[in-house]
This record gives C-alpha cells, sequence and structure tokens, in this order.
C-alpha cells in the first residue's frame, strides 16, 4: 500500500520537572499526544514511533516553569496519501451511491458513484448490498471487502480520503491479486512455450 | 411525458405526492438543481432550498416531499459544495428533529449521516447540531410532564445516539472530535433550570454505548467538573451556621430520618437557605442520582471496574483538591459499596498510594535558594506545598472512607491502618528537629487519621489479638517528641484516647497535658489555610436523593459501640494512664459523654461561635465530630 512511510528524526522533546523521575514515559507520552494527527513538520500523520534517548544532559529552559529539552533519535511510522497513489481498506458500508471504507482502522474513505466505474454495478444479494462487476462475475465487491482505490483527495484535518474507483487496477484486493498471479503464470508459459519452439 | 421534458418543467420538479416519480429520478432532479447553481443558473436551486422550509401545520403531502428530498439529498452529497450552496446547508443545519414528525426526522438523520460520513468537510457541522439536541427546546422543557412529549423526546434522542453511533463507525476518527464538542456545548450552571442534568443524562448513554470506549474518561471528567461546580456553587458553611435550629444539625443525618415532621423541617431549612434558591441543590441531587444510576448499570453490565479507573482519574483531577465538596465525592463511595472487593479496594490502595508515593517531600530534604535560580526555587517552593497538600488530602480521604465505608471489611480496614502505623514510625525515626506543626504536617494527617478511624472502628480492631498487635507502634508514634496528641484536632484525640484507654490499647507513662487553647492553634498549624485538620470528606451526604443511596452502605456515627459505652465491669481492668493526671480516675466513673473543656471531651473546640452554640453540642456532635466508639464491623 501506498502512502506510508517510515522516517527517522532526530527531536527535542520537553518535559515537565515533575517527570524527571521517569523520562522515557514523558517522552512517550509527549509524542504520544501527536498520534493520528497530522504534522505539517512530519508532513503526515503519525502513526507509531520508536525512541532513543541520546543525551545523558538535559537544557533547562529559563522561566517559571523549568521544562528540561532532551534530545531524542526517533523512527516515525508516517501515513500520507497523495493524490493518485493507491491505498487499501475495509469496505463498512456500500449504498447505490457510495462506497465507504477504513483505511488502516483509522481513515475513513468514500468512493461515490460517479468515481466508480461502469463496469461496477448496484445490486442486492441475498439482502446484501454490493457492486458486482458485470465483465468479470466474480470481482464482488460487499462489506468485508479489502478494497484497492486510488486517492483523489485527503483531508488532512479529519483524515478523511475521497477515493475512485476509475483506474481498472483498483477494486478487490483479493480479486485483482488472483488476477495479476494468473497473468503472471500465464506470461511465464508463454515465455516457457516461446523458448521451447525457438 | 419523457424524462427531458420533466427536467426542464420546474412546476413538475418535486410534486411526488401522487408517487408517479421514482427515488432515482428525484435524485436525478436534484442533482441538477445543484449543478445548475454552478452554472449560473440558480432558479431550480432556489426552489430546492424553499421545498425545504417547514411551515407550521403543513399537510401530509408537503412532509412526504421534504422525506423524498431529504432522501435525494442524501445520494447525492458528492455533487454538494460547499459555498456553491452555503444556503442549502444553512437549511440543513438549520432544522431541528423536534419540529419533525418521526419520518422525516429519519430522513434528516439519513442525510447527516451521509453527510458527516461523505466529506470530511461536514462532519463538525454534523456533530454539532446532533449534540445541539441533546437539551430540548424550551416548549419541550416545559411540557415534560406529558406523555406524549416524553414520548418525543425518547424518539428524538434514539435518532441522535444512533446517527452519532453510526457516524462513528464510518468515520473513526469522529469519536475524537465529539468529545472536545461535548465538553464546548456543556450547558453552564442556570439557576432557572436543570438542563444540566438533561444534558449529562445523554453524556451518560455516550458512555454506555462504544463510544464510550475511546471517550470514557473524557465524558466522566465532564460529569465530575460539574458535579464540582454546582457543589461550590452552594454555600454549605453558610447553611450549617446560619440555622436557628442548631440542634437538629448536630445529628448525623440519619438520626433525623426517624423524626416525622423534623425530617421535613430539615430538607426544607436545608433548600431554603441556598442563596439561589432550590434549584441548585435540585440540580446538584438529580445530577448525583443520574450518576449513581449510571454506576449501578455500568456494574449489572460487569464493566464497573474499568468504569472505576476513569472515574478516579476524574475524581483525582477535579474533587480531590477541593475541599469545599460536601457531597460530589460520594460517587467514588458509592462506586466503591457496587463493588467492595474490586472497586472498594483500589479506592483505598490508590489514596494510600498517593501517601506514601515516592515523591512525598520528606522532612530530611532541603531545597536550595540560589539567587541565580529564584524563579526555580520558587517554583519547586510551590510544587513542594501542592504536594503536601495533596498528600494530605489523600489521607483525609482514606480516613473518613475506612471509617464511614459499612462494605469494608475489618481486615482491610486493618491492614491500611497497619500500613498507615508503619509509615508513621518510619517518619518518627527519620524526622529532624524542627517541631513546628507546619514543618510535619503529612506526618499529622496521618496519625489523625488513625485515630480517625480507630474512632469508628476501636472495638472490632481491638477485640482480634492480630489487630491489636499490628498497632503497637502506635504507642511510640504518639508519645514522640513531635507530640500528635498535641496538635491533631481535638475531638478526635480526645475521643480515640477515651477508647484506647476504655478498650485496654496500650499504656503511656508520661503525663499528657490538655491544653484546650493550644490545641486550636496547633491543628490550625497543621491544618493549613485549607483546614484540612478538619477535613472529612466522607460525612453524612447533605442531599435527600443523594443519601438514600448512599445510607445503606454508611457507617453512622449513631451505629458505633463505644468501648467504653456498655462494659462498666471492664473499666476496672483499663490499663491507660494517658493523661497521667488524677483527674483521668474520676473520668472512669462515669460512662457517659463527658464536655468538661479540660479533660478528654468529644465535643469539638473549634468553631465555637458563641456559648448558645457549646451548649447545643451537649448532644451528639455533627458530620465532622465523631462521638462515640465504634460498633463491631
Amino acid at each position: 500500500m501506498e502512502g506510508l512511510k517510515l522516517t527517522n528524526a532526530e527531536l527535542l522533546v520537553y518535559i515537565h520537572p515533575s517527570k524527571s523521575g521517569n523520562k522515557l514515559k514523558a517522552i512517550c507520552r509527549e509524542l504520544s499526544s501527536l498520534l493520528f494527527q497530522y504534522d505539517e513538520i512530519f508532513d503526515g500523520v503519525l502513526l507509531a514511533f520508536d525512541v532513543t534517548v541520546k543525551s545523558k544532559g538535559a537544557k533547562i529552559l529559563a522561566g517559571l516553569n523549568p521544562y528540561f529539552g532532551v534530545k531524542v533519535e526517533a523512527s516515525l511510522l508516517l501515513f500520507n496519501p497523495k493524490p493518485n497513489s493507491l491505498v487499501e481498506g475495509k469496505i463498512v458500508k456500500i449504498s447505490p451511491e457510495t462506497i465507504h471504507v477504513i483505511v488502516l482502522g483509522f481513515s475513513a474513505a468514500v468512493v461515490t458513484d460517479i468515481d466508480i466505474r461502469e463496469e461496477f454495478k448496484y445490486r442486492m444479494r441475498n439482502g446484501e448490498d454490493c457492486f458486482v462487476s458485470s465483465s468479470h462475475k466474480r470481482h464482488v465487491l460487499k462489506v468485508g471487502t479489502m478494497l484497492r482505490l486510488q486517492v483523489e483527495s485527503f483531508d488532512e484535518e479529519v483524515m478523511h480520503i475521497a477515493g475512485s474507483l476509475l483506474p481498472a487496477n483498483t477494486g478487490c484486493v483479493k480479486w485483482l491479486e488472483k488476477q495479476s498471479e494468473e497473468a503472471l503464470h500465464m506470461d511465464r508459459l508463454v515465455l516457457i512455450c516461446t523458448l521451447f519452439f525457438t | 411525458m419523457g424524462a427531458s421534458e420533466v427536467l426542464t418543467d420546474p412546476s413538475s420538479l418535486y410534486d411526488v405526492g401522487n408517487g408517479e416519480y421514482s427515488d432515482t429520478y428525484t435524485m436525478l432532479t436534484v442533482r441538477n438543481a445543484l449543478a445548475s447553481v454552478q452554472n449560473g443558473e440558480s432558479e431550480r436551486y432556489e426552489e430546492l432550498v424553499q421545498s425545504m422550509q417547514i411551515i407550521k401545520g403543513a399537510d401530509h403531502a408537503v412532509w412526504a416531499d421534504l422525506v423524498t428530498i431529504l432522501n435525494a439529498l442524501s445520494g447525492s452529497v458528492a455533487c454538494i459544495d460547499i459555498i456553491h450552496h452555503r444556503k442549502l446547508l444553512s437549511s440543513v443545519f438549520g432544522m431541528s428533529l423536534w419540529d419533525l414528525k418521526p419520518h422525516v426526522m429519519e430522513a434528516l438523520v439519513g442525510l447527516l449521516i451521509s453527510l458527516a460520513a461523505t466529506s470530511g468537510k461536514y462532519l463538525d457541522s454534523c456533530l454539532n447540531m446532533l449534540i445541539g439536541h441533546f437539551v430540548p427546546p424550551r416548549w419541550v422543557i416545559d411540557r415534560l410532564s406529558q406523555r406524549r412529549v416524553i414520548d418525543q423526546k425518547t424518539d428524538v434522542l434514539s435518532q441522535v445516539h444512533g446517527a452519532i453511533l453510526k457516524i462513528s463507525l464510518l468515520v473513526p476518527l469522529a469519536p475524537s472530535r465529539l468529545l472536545p464538542m461535548l465538553a464546548q456545548q456543556m450547558p453552564k450552571i442556570n439557576k432557572k433550570d436543570n438542563v444540566v442534568v438533561m444534558y449529562v443524562e445523554n453524556l451518560f448513554k455516550l458512555e454506555s454505548s462504544p463510544i464510550g470506549q475511546v471517550g470514557s474518561s473524557m465524558l466522566f471528567m465532564m460529569v465530575m467538573e460539574r458535579l464540582r461546580d454546582l457543589d461550590l456553587e452552594i454555600d454549605w458553611d453558610d447553611i450549617l451556621q446560619d440555622d436557628s435550629s442548631r440542634g437538629m444539625f448536630d445529628m448525623e443525618l440519619e438520626d433525623t430520618m426517624n423524626e416525622g415532621e423534623e425530617v421535613g423541617l430539615f430538607w426544607n431549612l436545608m433548600y431554603q437557605n441556598t442563596s439561589g434558591g432550590n434549584v441548585v441543590f435540585e440540580s446538584l441531587d438529580k445530577l448525583m442520582v443520574i450518576s449513581f444510576d449510571h454506576l449501578e448499570s455500568c456494574n449489572l453490565d460487569g464493566r464497573l471496574d474499568q468504569v472505576f479507573e476513569k472515574l478516579f482519574g476524574a475524581f483525582e483531577n477535579f474533587i480531590l483538591n477541593t475541599y469545599k465538596s460536601k457531597v460530589s465525592q460520594f460517587l467514588m463511595f458509592y462506586a466503591c459499596s457496587l463493588d467492595p472487593e474490586n472497586c472498594g479496594v483500589k479506592f483505598a490502595s490508590k489514596l494510600m498510594d498517593i501517601f506514601l508515593s515516592s515523591n512525598k517531600p520528606r522532612p530530611t530534604r532541603q531545597v536550595s535558594l540560589s539567587p541565580l535560580c529564584s524563579n526555580v526555587s520558587y517554583s519547586l517552593h510551590n510544587t513542594l506545598v501542592l504536594m503536601t497538600t495533596w498528600l494530605m488530602s489523600a489521607i483525609a480521604y482514606l480516613a473518613s472512607y475506612l471509617a464511614r465505608g459499612k462494605f469494608l471489611p475489618i481486615t482491610y480496614v486493618a491492614t491500611m491502618l497497619k500500613r498507615l502505623v508503619d509509615e508513621c514510625a518510619d517518619y518518627c525515626g527519620a524526622c529532624n528537629d524542627d517541631i513546628r506543626p507546619e514543618a510535619h504536617q503529612i506526618f499529622y494527617s496521618g496519625c489523625q487519621a488513625i485515630m480517625y478511624v480507630l474512632c469508628f472502628r476501636m472495638r472490632s480492631i481491638l477485640n482480634v489479638p492480630l489487630f491489636r498487635s499490628q498497632l503497637i507502634p502506635l504507642e511510640s508514634i504518639l508519645m514522640h517528641r513531635l507530640n500528635p496528641l498535641m496538635v491533631c484536632l481535638p475531638s478526635v484525640v480526645a475521643e480515640f484516647l477515651k477508647q484506647a484507654k476504655a478498650g485496654g490499647m496500650f499504656v503511656v507513662s508520661d503525663a499528657f497535658i490538655f491544653d484546650d487553647l493550644l490545641e486550636s492553634e496547633l491543628s490550625r498549624a497543621f491544618g493549613g489555610p485549607e483546614r484540612l485538620d478538619t477535613f472529612f470528606p466522607f460525612d453524612s451526604c447533605l442531599l435527600k436523593s443523594s443519601n438514600s443511596y448512599i445510607s445503606p452502605n454508611f457507617i453512622y456515627w449513631s451505629m458505633v459501640r463505644p468501648t467504653y459505652e456498655e462494659d462498666d465491669d471492664d473499666e476496672e481492668d483499663a490499663e491507660i494512664i494517658v493523661n497521667g493526671d488524677e483527674e483521668s480516675d474520676e473520668e472512669e466513673e462515669e460512662g457517659d459523654l463527658d464536655y468538661s473543656m479540660n479533660k478528654m471531651s468529644i465535643t469539638p473546640k473549634h468553631s465555637f461561635k458563641n456559648k448558645m452554640e457549646r451548649d447545643g453540642l451537649l448532644k451528639m456532635p455533627s458530620m465532622i465530630r465523631p462521638s462515640i466508639s465504634p460498633q463491631s464491623f
């Protein structure tokens, strides 16, 4: 899945003196307050981090509350889906006009009917809403399906993705991977046959 | 009529009363109207906006049209633009579910869910609009006695909560945006009505829903803060001091329950003496009651243990250091009474942990005052003061809780007492030469806590040899040069010594002089400006309905059996020579309360305003003054 990146950063974390007994816990608490929020400096939504305290000393800030700054090295997992990148998520709701998806368990993504390619038709099967491909009957999108979609836009404030199923390489992840495996297998067979007959 | 002709004929756009047009067709029509604005043709759009206006007394066909349009808009959310369709959005967000019939309500809620889930731009507006329904409009509040209106309230709130939940399922981060909005929209204290109670009912409903799994802490914080605010709004000291029938207040609440007319008079006096009328009292009482009910439902659902952690966090934040609150803290008491083995034990343990925390300032610790770091020193000094009052408050809560919790087994109380005794004994071994009460506030708090609990539990503790033996170090603590018997609150010390003597607890060889005047000053000195020496937070709950929840699990002073009360025969075996003076022998002949000011009196020495009040205290002392030794619990 695109949109995820692992990056290293050198940070200076300021801690209240009352937390000096357990610096690591205080540092983790500070960084945890940034989780699942878009940060301009990191250029992405912080999903996870791992920290190492580098310095033994810390500079105390002058002022009424003498916070002290601890230098840390952190590995940061960031999420920033750019337009036209591909992301994957689980379908949670289908209606004739929309497909609602949850990406990585926290980001809401929506594909509206104008962004669903003509191939997919809305159907009600066994009381369940779904979109079925008219060209490939086994290509079905229903609640619980892992969906690959193309990012149209990403609202950083609410972490909302507007997605598209127009490109041919979007759809049910399982079906797409099976298709690509079969295609690869066919390619290999063709190659073998070509080599055999030449 | 062909489809294209219909699309261009404005008069037929929204006429679906006869069911001729399908939902799909209406949706196409609506989408065309929305798109037309961007093409510079706003006529259809204006018509669409116009059709959203609710006219009072409209007939069934109009409502049906509105439903169709709302459903069509739900399916066309992607076509709505936040700038071009500002009027339409304003119209949608300006609607109120309270004005709508049930089927229209459903359609509007469907649109809100669609708006919130399909585009992040509308999420906050949708959530705000839904939260705005937590407090009904005035015309609903005024008619809440009518069955029809009650049913409507149930329907509306059911739709609102259902919508919030559905939005949260589709937009996982919605709860994190919802919670700050809930805090912002929380009604302020209003002396005219109790809308706060209605709002909090909805908060508890959210807490019980899946949203509570992520938002429980914050929700309890909001409730606890509001409880505290209401509690502080009431001038309790004013009520308790100004009452002319002082004698009645001298008795704890339980004693008034069996006295017919006096019960009603008591509550009337309480409610009339408030500066803001009785609305604040009623609001606080109702808020406490719905909080108790919620805790009970959490217990029935088997999740009180998890909820308790969040509740304690809120208590620590808002109540622990609020010394003027008289009622709010009973939320913790009630939670503990519902689940004594888990929550009951946890509460005491957490308070004990605060008291024993490693950050506690020790008497040997010095704070250096470098002129270059004056700000640092000032800040550290303030931190030290705050920490001290924090610890003293925790120990006061622990003492009051161990004394009053009927549901606490005596084995547990004894264990806690042993820890307190051991801690105080350690302190005695390590303390410096400074004998000012202000320098040893935490120590005196600990000693007073031990004595206070023993005033209630003396008989039960002394009856078990193991528990009795665990209190052996107490003798040396009380006879230490820091002299806690002189410094701690006189009424507590007096009662404790009386019972200790009657129970044969220990023998003290040194003479003890009980000087009334010095006691008040010394206890005030250790209590500090907040008067933590007279802080007994779990004295009787003073609210009528709330007290009915608390009283079955509450040890009233009258329920306690003193060690000296019935066993006249045992007095001959008493080995206590606490005072070491001759007058104490005369006291042994009396089994009743002794109000001599120079003896170990059970009456409080402080807060005497005049002689009449002092005489009034000849009866059993009131809330903060234990006067009878404990029954076996």
